[in-house]
């Protein structure tokens, strides 16, 4: 972490600066969601639309409208009983499931993609369908190549300096998932802002913000320790606007394998 | 051993009732009248028929401020933010708590001698948390509103029931959560249900036998004055409600109110019009509740900028006239001045970013611009303030309220179908935040932490002065404040947030001078009084009551 990562520069610890700025970047990164419906993260809109057609003549009658009706199976929350990605879902379709009460389904490619468009969208035809691919992909993804592992802890394993994920799959939905790894600075909550505190007595600390009043500053610093800084005791108190990591250089192939790991992190039961 | 015991309690009695002159007045309407003079007391829940919350006693002042320590707390039974107001009369303090409790308490130990419990009927409903604000005391009678639309009438001194009365229909969701205001032999209540499609009224009662006195109604029926602010039947359904307790001129015999939001909230389009007198101040006959006049802060309002605040009477060198002021800062993010008299717009400024609007005009009527769909307009749906009651010092000739900066909210409008007991919204808003699916502010804080942080919006607590409608000061919180003021003589301001900071500050300057970290979000103003020579201030943070005094 080098200062140059902060965004803002030296802020008054009674002036708010970052606001109209981020007031903007909300606006646009709102405006991007309307329109970024055929990128290759995602599913069409119009596979969504599709999907939803052949849902309503194929599965609606055994799974319901609302997809909930087969026991430890809610497709439109995207609660199933062994598939995860995408691929699985293909799979049981096409080849049939649990003993055969769930028969093999012989659909066109283009019905395929389209029913977990829409499953994966939510059943909203309006909405949003992210790629979930394979999560033991994902997971050497996380642990290898995507470096994420270097910051995040899962389950008690890992440094504690950016967000522990142990259960971000149950608190996210794939959007967001994909969000945080395209465009962090868009997603990122402001509770969770990078902070660089230099204190009265010179010492620069260094981690994220836990919670903030008018007096003082709780955060995680770079040591993993919990400390609380009152505001009469810093020199400079500086915040970040951006995540620590940049947007992910990861091939869409491998966003989803990711996303398909992520999901599965859904805490301690 | 025991017989002396019992002497001794005896005259303790006795030697209680000679010494302590102060139980044995009665509170006549000639006490709450010159409550100014009795700083001694709270006696209503503004401190005065001014609702100025200024208390002349000055045993408290700047210099030992820093020697208050605290007597007591009183925790509250019911979880839920506590917004009520107690008030103290000859060494008793009432206090309401949720939903609808009246407790009388000593208030040098904060010891409970009764508690008054009103049931409500289970379908109350009521939009915002299960609120009331706080009691009014006349003669031996202690008066509370009630969440199922009903007015009580409790013996103070043994919190029995002496009369109940219906006030409204709590199957179309009327409510009372406003303190009673007593006016000579009558107390006077509003409305609530704006969120509802109620038609909002005031409605004064004979303090003696619960018996209707009057009732204004806040929407114009047909063939009254400006009915035609509405179209339809929009009228039937238009909110307007009045949940926030009025101020009282003597000299004028008028009393006035704040109205609220037009119903549904967010939907202006469906229901054309300025739609009078939502978002007005009304002034009305004492004893008649005839209307003398009316002015609208908003008119056709889409974005719930209740009037609700406190109507705050001044009488003030205005521009160099003597003037029977009214000084309000509006939920709009305008504050304003005007001549109580009769209404007449004199000052109005913005003191928040405003886009709404892009000012006013000669008569104080708003130039509305509407912002397109999906962008945010300022100040949000909180508005620039709320409820909060603000204080005015005549030492400083300064206005202090709380107000939310940097907050701005998106609307949706959509068209609704009014159903009996059931929200009228009109469609819904949601809050500017740096970040997609960041947390907005909430009506209230149930967690400790922060999560929405100063970038969504923050306190700043305003010295206005009234002259210009321009801050002489201001006094920043990093959380937004829902917290209502009180100044004394000695030129101190006392204000809390929804951090749980109990601040005092210079008046002048606002330097800070004291504060005690209590924990629990602080909505409510804090009041102060005086037994034995003490001087005593109270406030409310969380669920807890606390009480400072200085040090002995």
């Amino acid at each position: 972490m080098t200062i140059s990562a902060f965004l803002v520069g030296r802020r008054s610890l009674a002036k708010r600066h970052l606001l109209l700025s981020c007031a903007a970047l909300f606006i646009a990164a709102s405006a991007n969601v309307s329109n970024a419906q055929t990128d290759d993260h995602q599913y069409t809109t119009e596979a969504i639309e599709a999907g939803s057609r052949t849902y309503v003549q194929q599965c609606a009658l055994c799974h319901g409208p609302q997809g909930e009706l087969v026991d430890g199976i809610n497709l439109r929350l995207g609660q199933f009983r062994t598939a995860s990605s995408d691929e699985d879902l293909r799979a049981i379709i096409s080849g049939g499931a649990a003993g055969g009460r769930m028969p093999a389904f012989s659909l066109r490619d283009t019905e395929l993609d389209g029913l977990i468009a829409f499953i994966r969208a939510g059943f909203d035809p309006s909405g949003i369908a992210i790629r979930i691919g394979d999560q033991v992909a994902g997971q050497a993804i996380f642990q290898g190549k995507g470096e994420c592992s270097a910051c995040h802890r899962v389950n008690g394993q890992g440094p504690r300096t950016a967000p522990d994920l142990s259960d971000i799959g149950a608190i996210r939905t794939p959007n967001a998932l994909q969000k945080l790894l395209l465009e962090p600075a868009s997603v990122l909550a402001p509770i969770n802002r990078q902070v660089r505190i230099v204190t009265r007595t010179e010492e620069t600390v260094v981690g994220r913000r836990l919670n903030e009043d008018t007096y003082s500053v709780q955060m995680i610093d770079s040591n993993n320790q919990l400390r609380s800084i009152k505001k009469a005791d810093m020199r400079s108190y500086d915040l970040s606007s951006n995540p620590v990591h940049q947007p992910t250089t990861l091939s869409n192939d491998e966003v989803a394998d990711l996303i398909g790991y992520l999901l599965t992190l859904r805490g301690l039961q | 051993m025991k017989s002396l015991k019992s002497l001794c309690l005896l005259v303790g009695a006795l030697s209680c009732f000679t010494a302590a002159s102060i139980s044995v007045a009665q509170v006549t309407y000639e006490r709450i009248l010159n409550a100014e003079s009795d700083p001694e007391n709270w006696i209503t829940y503004n401190g005065s028929y001014k609702s100025q919350r200024y208390s002349t006693l000055n045993q408290i002042n700047q210099d030992n401020v820093d020697e208050l320590e605290l007597k007591w707390m009183v925790q509250n039974q019911v979880f839920g933010a506590w917004q009520s107001n107690p008030i103290v009369v000859d060494g008793i303090m009432y206090v309401t708590q949720r939903p609808n409790d009246i407790m009388a308490l000593d208030p040098i130990t904060g010891r409970v001698f009764w508690t008054y419990k009103h049931t409500n009927a289970e379908n109350a409903l009521v939009c915002c948390g299960a609120n009331n604000r706080g009691v009014a005391i006349l003669g031996d009678t202690v008066f509370m509103g009630t969440l199922d639309a009903h007015l009580v009438a409790v013996d103070r001194i043994n919190g029995k029931l002496l009369w109940k009365t219906k006030v409204g229909e709590v199957d179309e969701a009327y409510s009372v959560t406003m303190a009673p205001l007593i006016v000579k032999d009558k107390v006077i209540v509003g409305v609530g249900g704006g969120e509802f499609g109620i038609r909002g009224y005031v409605v004064a009662y004979d303090v003696e036998t619960g018996e209707e006195a009057w009732k204004f109604y806040t929407i114009p029926g047909p063939g009254e004055p400006n009915h035609d602010s509405w179209e339809g039947d929009d009228w039937q359904h238009g909110g307007a409600p009045v949940w926030i307790t009025g101020s009282f001129d003597p000299e004028l015999n008028l009393i006035y109110w704040g109205v609220g939001n037009p119903g549904p909230d967010w939907n202006p389009g469906q229901r054309p019009g300025d739609n009078l007198y939502s978002d007005s101040v009304i002034a009305l006959d004492a004893d008649s509740g005839e209307l003398a006049w009316h002015f609208q802060f908003t008119p056709n309002d889409g974005y719930d900028y209740d009037a609700v605040q406190v109507p705050v009477l001044a009488d003030i060198d205005f521009h160099g006239t003597p003037t029977k002021a009214m000084l309000w800062a509006n939920r709009n993010g305008y504050f304003y001045v005007l001549d109580r008299v009769t209404g007449k717009f004199l000052l109005g400024e913005p003191y928040v970013k405003v886009n709404w609007s892009s000012g006013l005009d000669e008569n104080g009527r708003p130039i509305q611009t509407p912002q397109p769909e999906g962008m945010p307009t300022w100040p949000g749906n909180q508005g620039g303030t709320n409820w909060y009651p603000p204080s005015y010092s005549p030492r400083t000739g300064l206005f202090y309220f709380s107000s939310w900066e940097d907050y701005a909210s998106i609307y949706k409008p959509e068209e609704s179908e009014y159903e009996p007991g059931r929200a009228f919204l009109g469609g819904g808003f949601s809050v500017l935040t740096p970040a997609e699916g960041a947390p907005g502010v909430g009506i209230g804080r149930t967690n400790p932490i922060n999560t929405w942080t100063d970038e969504v919006g923050h306190a700043a607590l305003l010295a206005i002065d009234p002259q210009t409608g321009k801050a002489k000061w201001k006094f920043e919180q990093f959380d937004v404040s829902d917290g209502g003021v009180l100044s004394t003589a000695t030129d101190i301001v006392f204000i809390g947030g929804r951090e749980g900071h109990f601040h005092a500050l210079d008046a002048n300057t606002g330097e800070l001078l004291w504060k005690a970290s209590l924990g629990g979000q602080i909505v409510m103003a804090p009041v102060t009084y005086m037994i034995d020579g003490v001087q005593y201030i109270t406030v409310i943070s969380g669920n807890s009551m606390a009480t400072f005094a200085l040090r002995q």
